[in-house]
Formats: structure tokens, C-alpha cells, sequence
């Protein structure tokens, strides 16, 4: 700071600027940081995957490298029906959440400026700020309402509760990317010929394509690891995966739960990942 | 308002009349355009030229329909388009950032005109490929567009505005973005492309040079008013204010007051007392009063042995060119005056502080505005 030439732009100060981050890595204990940061974050699902291998019954012991527990674990009638339940709620929260984000979306960034903008971003996104039980009760109040008024049951109500909450994770990725696509685009096709409807399905919508995905994507591994909201709003025979492992807990964890849970990170890793290289793409 | 015009047979293709347009409202509140008139004739290269935020995209962007006027009304050849969309106006632009589809080939990007309008397949290949060639980029034709350069870029714009032929083509700054000899090229390529396909080209940009190279008509832009309309010579030999004389080329200004009019001819008195006579462009300039007279550097002519000057100075300064030499004198008044090429200049003829007189042909003076 006190160093003038670091100050200023010249052309030495590049190969200062690296030396600096140098001297940061050679900073004593550095690499130890690093490491117990990484152990930290990912000892406890290293042993919930090593122990899904496990020969024994254990959880704690080591004895051997075996596949039972998973195709234990995909025999389970219990375990396949919650999968089949979290996929059936996961791909109808996706499909509304991103519908209903991406018009908040385009409604927030590609029309006239209007007064209480930033009151209606703070509004879409504030479900994120709230804690999620208070938001869960207040879902569970309103269905209770509902269902009296109308005497409807059924799954609807997961789903309809998964896709509210969605909303949010999916219009954050499609609002970042609107505003980073410029208007031009959309004027050079209207001045080309194209009618209102034209320019959105030739122009805009395929450049808000990766923003699309990605939201997508968020809102399906959001509502894939939903516990809390789920486990008050699902009825009988409405078990996801996740509550039911928490229900298998209770009765005592065997590596049969390991598996299924390693299953469920290998999915949501997969889809980060996924959407990472999506992003990636639209950076271009 | 404007100067004196060479009267022709060719109609408008777009009239403006009193078109005015505000950002904003109260306070915040900017006036882009003042009640702006001009007639652009069919066929002809007219160029906007004036410095940066003086309203030169504001007006592309209300003629091409993206902004709608405050006041006033934009006809398309005699039929008023001020309440049209920019899809229902035959008119294209190229875009100063090009503004090409990135998810689209070059090929798919020129044709997207006439496939909006409704053109059957084979009519499309057939155009397209007819505009790749006109900008030769027939290699390019399958290529996405982030894999051109910036002056193939520019073509595929230019090609994808020319497709449809529209009846008007407007082009912000295209070639602001080009390195010089790019720019270069790309000018006669642009003139002559006008020539060739007879479109009228509504073309903006804030390099002089350029305007005046490849314009049939200039309109000279300030502060979102229109000073002066006229072809290259006009603005150049003969402006009207005081801006677009500044703004174009290099001119020597003197302050004066008009003392009398005679036949459209002013007799202006400098401020040594000095007598010259000058030509008014406009009626304003031609009021009694003060005024400021122009004349170009080369325009001004040493006064022979015998011959008697109509000012007289002190050489400060000789600059030598190469192909032109500049003479920098003093006049009586105080100001400054520059003189082009002031016939044969042996070297070391002129040193500074000698004194010398200067002949300025009435005929070449302008009064301005
Ligand atoms: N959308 C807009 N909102 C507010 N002000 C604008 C807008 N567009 C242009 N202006 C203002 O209008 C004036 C003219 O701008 P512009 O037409 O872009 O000038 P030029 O193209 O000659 O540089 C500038 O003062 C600019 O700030
Ligand atoms: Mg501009």
C-alpha cells in the first residue's frame, strides 16, 4: 500500500501482483488451511460413501469391499417408491418453477422501467432470506385452508409447494443472464421483420437458453434435497428419499442408508457439475 | 435555417418534420432532439455528422422506429411511419456493435430478413448467397459469427441489413470500430455499394473526413438541432455557423461588427478598424451588428509587392508540412490567422517577427451564424 509503484499502473506492476500471490501461498500454514478447509468440507461424505461399500453391517467398522447395500438398497420397495415420489415432485416444481421465473424474469428486465422494480426483485427473492420452517408452516396453514375449503387431497400439494419454493433458485440464473444479453439484439431482429412473437422465440429465448437450463437445474437438485418443507406438507404414501432417510435413521443407520445417500450426492454432484459447464458456455 | 441549396428533381424518402425527443421527465429531463426538419432524397449517401451526444443515434433510432417521437413526424416516402414498429418499416439498420445472432451462421443471419418476410427457401439461398458474394464472404457462409474478425463482422452486418433491400438503410458509426486502413477500404467499399444497389443510406458518424469523402449531402448536428444541410462543398467552402466551421476542417475566425448590407454582400469592420467585405450565409448572419467572418487557411493569399493587404501581421510561427507549409501571424486586431501555402516559400523566407500582409478575397469570406 505504502509502495507508489504498486499504486499506479505501469508495466512492472503485473509481475509484482504475482509475486505478491506467491508470497501468499508461501505463507506458513497456508497449504494446512487449504487442506483442513477441504477436510472439513468433505470428510463426512468421504465416510458415508467408503462405508456404502462395506461387506459388514457396520457403519463404523471396516471389513471388506462389497456391492450389497446398493442392490439392497435398489430392491427396497420403500426406497424405490420415495425415489420414484422425489423424481414425479422434483420434474413438476422444475417445470413450473422455471416457467413461472423465467416470465418474473423477462417481466423484470425487458419491459419499461417501472416504479417499484427493486421492491418486486426484493420480493421474488426474499423466500431465500426466510428460514425455511417458518415458510414450510406457513405453506402447511395455507394447504390446511385449502383443503377445507375444497376437500382436495393428494400430491398436488407437494408438488405445488415444491414449485413455490423453486421459484426463486430458478429466476436467479435466468434474470442473470437477461441482463447480461443486450436489447440490440432483440431491436436488430424487429428491425429485420420479426414481430414481437418472433423475437422471442428466435432470438430471445434461445440466448436465455443456458440461463433457462441452469435454472432448471438449480430448482430440480433444490427440490431433489427439500427435507424440512417436505416432511411437513407430504401426506402418506408422499415419502420422498430424503424423509425417508430420516425415517430409516431413526430405526438405526446401516450402510443400506449410506448407499442411498451416496446415490442422492452422486445425482446432485452430477447436476452441479452439469450446470457448471452450462454456465461455462454462456460466458462465450 | 439551412444554406443555400442545389435545388433538385429527386423526392424525399424521408421526411422529418419538427421532430423532437425527450429522455426523462422535470428535472431529469433531456431534450435529444429540437424540433429537427430535413428531407433525405431517394438514392442519396446523407450523412449525419457532429459530435458525440449530439443526437445522431437518437434520430437513427426514431427514423428505424425504435424510440417514438415526442413531437413531431417521420414520412417514408410521403406516407407518415411515425406509429409503425421498427418490423413494419421497410427500413434496416446496421448497428454500430453489429448486433449479430450469435446462435446463428453468417449465412443464417443475412437471411433472417427475408425469412421474416415470408420468402420462399430458394429465394432466400439465392439472395443470401448473392450478399456473401457482394461482401465477399462466400467462404464464410457456414461459420458462426464469433469466428470473424471485426471487418468480416461488419460485412455480415451490413450484408444482413441489405438483404431485404430496404427502402432506407441506416448505418450508426460502422467503421468507428475499425482500425484506420480497414476504415479506409471499407469507405469506398460502402460508397460504392450505395452506388450499386440505389438504396438511400442514412449514415452517422463524428470524423469529418469521413462525412465529407463519402457523403452526397451532410447534416451538421449540435446539441440535438440541426445547424446546416448541404453537400461536402457546401459545408466546406460555405458554412453558415460558427460550429460547423470550427467542427469542419481547419478556419481562421475574426470578430467584427457588420456596418452595412449591400445586395446580400456585408461590409464588416474588424476590430483594428479594418474594413472587409463578406457573404452572410443566412439571413441571422446577415444582421447589422456583431458578427464573426470565417475564412480557410488556404484561401488566404500573401499580398504581391504593390498590391495592398487587407490585413497586416506579425509572422509568429512556419510550419512545414511537406506538402503544405502553415504561416502563423499576428494580426493588428490581436488574433490569430494561419495562412496555406503562401505561394513559393523559399526556406528561411518567412522568420518570425517580420511583417507581412495578407490578401483575403471577399468572395471566399463567410459571415457566420
Ligand atoms: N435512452 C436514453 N435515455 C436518456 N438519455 C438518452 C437516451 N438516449 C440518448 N440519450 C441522451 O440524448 C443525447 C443524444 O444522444 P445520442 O443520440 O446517443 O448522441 P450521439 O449518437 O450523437 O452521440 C445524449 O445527451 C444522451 O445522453
Ligand atoms: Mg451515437
Amino acid at each position: 500500500m505504502a509502495d507508489p509503484a504498486t499504486a499506479v499502473a505501469s508495466p512492472r506492476s503485473a509481475p509484482r501482483r504475482r509475486r505478491m500471490v506467491r508470497d501468499l501461498k508461501a505463507m506458513p500454514g497456508f497449504t494446512a488451511m487449504a487442506w483442513i478447509t477441504i477436510v472439513a468440507l468433505y470428510l463426512p461424505i468421504m465416510v458415508l460413501v467408503a462405508f456404502s461399500f462395506n461387506e459388514n453391517r457396520s457403519v463404523v467398522l471396516w471389513t471388506g469391499f462389497s456391492l450389497d447395500w446398493y442392490a439392497k438398497a435398489l430392491e427396497n420397495d420403500g426406497i424405490r417408491n420415495a425415489a420414484w415420489v422425489s423424481v414425479k415432485v422434483a420434474l413438476f416444481a422444475t417445470v413450473i418453477s422455471t416457467i413461472v421465473a423465467t416470465m418474473a424474469a423477462l417481466a423484470t428486465t425487458r419491459t419499461r422501467k417501472f416504479t417499484g422494480q427493486g421492491l418486486v426483485y426484493g420480493i421474488i427473492n426474499q423466500p431465500l432470506m426466510i428460514p425455511e420452517i417458518v415458510t414450510a408452516i406457513a405453506t402447511l396453514s395455507l394447504f390446511a385452508l385449502v383443503k377445507k375449503l375444497t376437500g382436495l387431497n393428494g400430491i398436488g400439494y407437494l408438488m405445488m409447494a415444491h414449485a413455490a419454493f423453486c421459484i426463486p433458485f430458478a429466476y436467479m440464473p435466468i434474470r442473470a443472464r437477461l441482463e447480461t444479453m443486450t436489447l440490440t439484439l432483440e431491436q436488430a431482429a424487429a428491425d429485420l421483420y420479426a414481430p414481437p412473437f418472433k423475437v422471442f422465440t428466435l432470438v430471445t429465448l434461445p440466448l436465455l437458453g443456458p440461463g433457462i437450463v441452469s435454472g432448471a437445474m438449480l430448482a430440480f437438485v433444490v427440490s431433489l434435497d427439500d427435507v424440512i418443507i417436505t416432511l411437513l406438507i407430504a401426506g402418506p404414501g408422499e415419502t420422498t428419499l430424503p424423509i425417508y432417510i430420516l425415517g430409516a435413521i431413526r430405526r438405526g443407520i446401516t450402510p443400506e442408508i449410506n448407499a442411498v445417500s451416496t446415490i442422492l450426492v452422486a445425482v446432485s454432484v452430477l447436476l452441479v457439475m452439469l450446470l457448471f459447464f452450462v454456465q461455462r458456455r454462456m460466458q462465450r | 435555417m439551412t444554406g443555400p441549396e442545389v435545388v433538385t428533381q429527386r423526392k424525399a424518402a424521408v421526411s422529418v418534420r419538427g421532430l423532437t425527443k425527450t429522455f426523462g421527465e422535470g428535472e431529469y429531463a433531456v431534450t435529444a432532439l429540437d424540433a429537427v426538419e430535413v428531407d433525405i432524397r431517394e438514392n442519396e449517401f446523407f450523412t449525419l455528422l457532429g459530435p458525440s451526444g449530439c443526437g445522431k443515434t437518437t434520430l437513427l433510432r426514431l427514423i428505424a422506429g425504435f424510440e417514438l417521437p415526442t413531437h413531431g413526424v417521420i414520412a417514408l416516402e410521403g406516407r407518415d411511419i411515425s406509429a409503425l414498429p421498427p418490423h413494419r418499416r421497410p427500413i434496416n439498420t446496421v448497428f454500430q456493435s453489429y448486433a449479430l445472432f450469435p446462435h446463428m451462421t453468417v449465412a443464417e443471419n443475412i437471411g433472417f430478413g427475408l425469412r421474416m418476410l415470408g420468402k420462399p427457401a430458394a429465394e432466400i439461398r439465392q439472395t443470401t448467397e448473392r450478399m456473401l458474394a457482394l461482401v465477399q464472404l462466400e467462404a464464410m457462409a457456414g461459420r458462426r459469427t464469433d469466428q470473424l474478425s471485426g471487418g468480416q463482422q461488419q460485412r455480415v452486418a451490413l450484408a444482413r441489413a441489405l438483404a431485404p433491400a430496404p427502402k432506407v438503410l441506416l448505418l450508426d458509426e460502422p467503421l468507428a470500430a475499425l482500425d484506420l486502413k480497414l476504415r479506409k477500404n471499407m469507405q469506398l467499399e460502402l460508397k460504392s455499394l450505395q452506388a450499386e444497389t440505389g438504396i438511400t443510406f442514412v449514415f452517422v458518424t463524428h470524423d469529418q473526413e469521413e462525412a465529407l469523402t463519402m457523403s452526397d449531402r451532410i447534416a451538421v448536428m449540435k446539441s440535438g438541432r440541426i445547424l446546416q444541410i448541404g453537400s461536402p462543398r457546401d459545408i466546406y467552402d460555405r458554412p453558415t455557423h460558427r460550429f460547423v466551421a470550427d467542427f469542419i476542417g481547419d478556419i481562421n475566425i475574426l470578430d467584427g461588427t457588420i456596418e452595412s448590407l449591400d445586395n446580400g454582400i456585408a461590409s464588416v469592420r474588424l476590430k483594428d478598424g479594418t474594413a472587409v467585405l463578406a457573404q452572410p450565409g443566412t439571413a441571422t448572419a446577415a444582421r447589422p451588428g456583431a458578427a464573426s467572418i470565417a475564412i480557410r487557411p488556404e484561401n488566404v493569399r500573401l499580398a504581391q509587392a504593390g498590391e495592398t493587404p487587407t490585413v497586416s501581421g506579425t509572422v509568429e510561427n512556419v510550419v512545414y508540412f511537406g506538402a503544405a507549409t502553415n504561416l502563423h501571424i499576428r494580426l493588428a486586431t490581436g488574433e490569430q490567422m494561419v495562412i496555406r501555402n503562401p505561394g513559393a516559400v523559399e526556406e528561411g523566407r518567412y522568420r518570425p517577427g517580420a511583417t507581412i500582409g495578407a490578401v483575403l478575397p471577399p468572395e471566399l469570406i463567410r459571415v457566420l451564424e
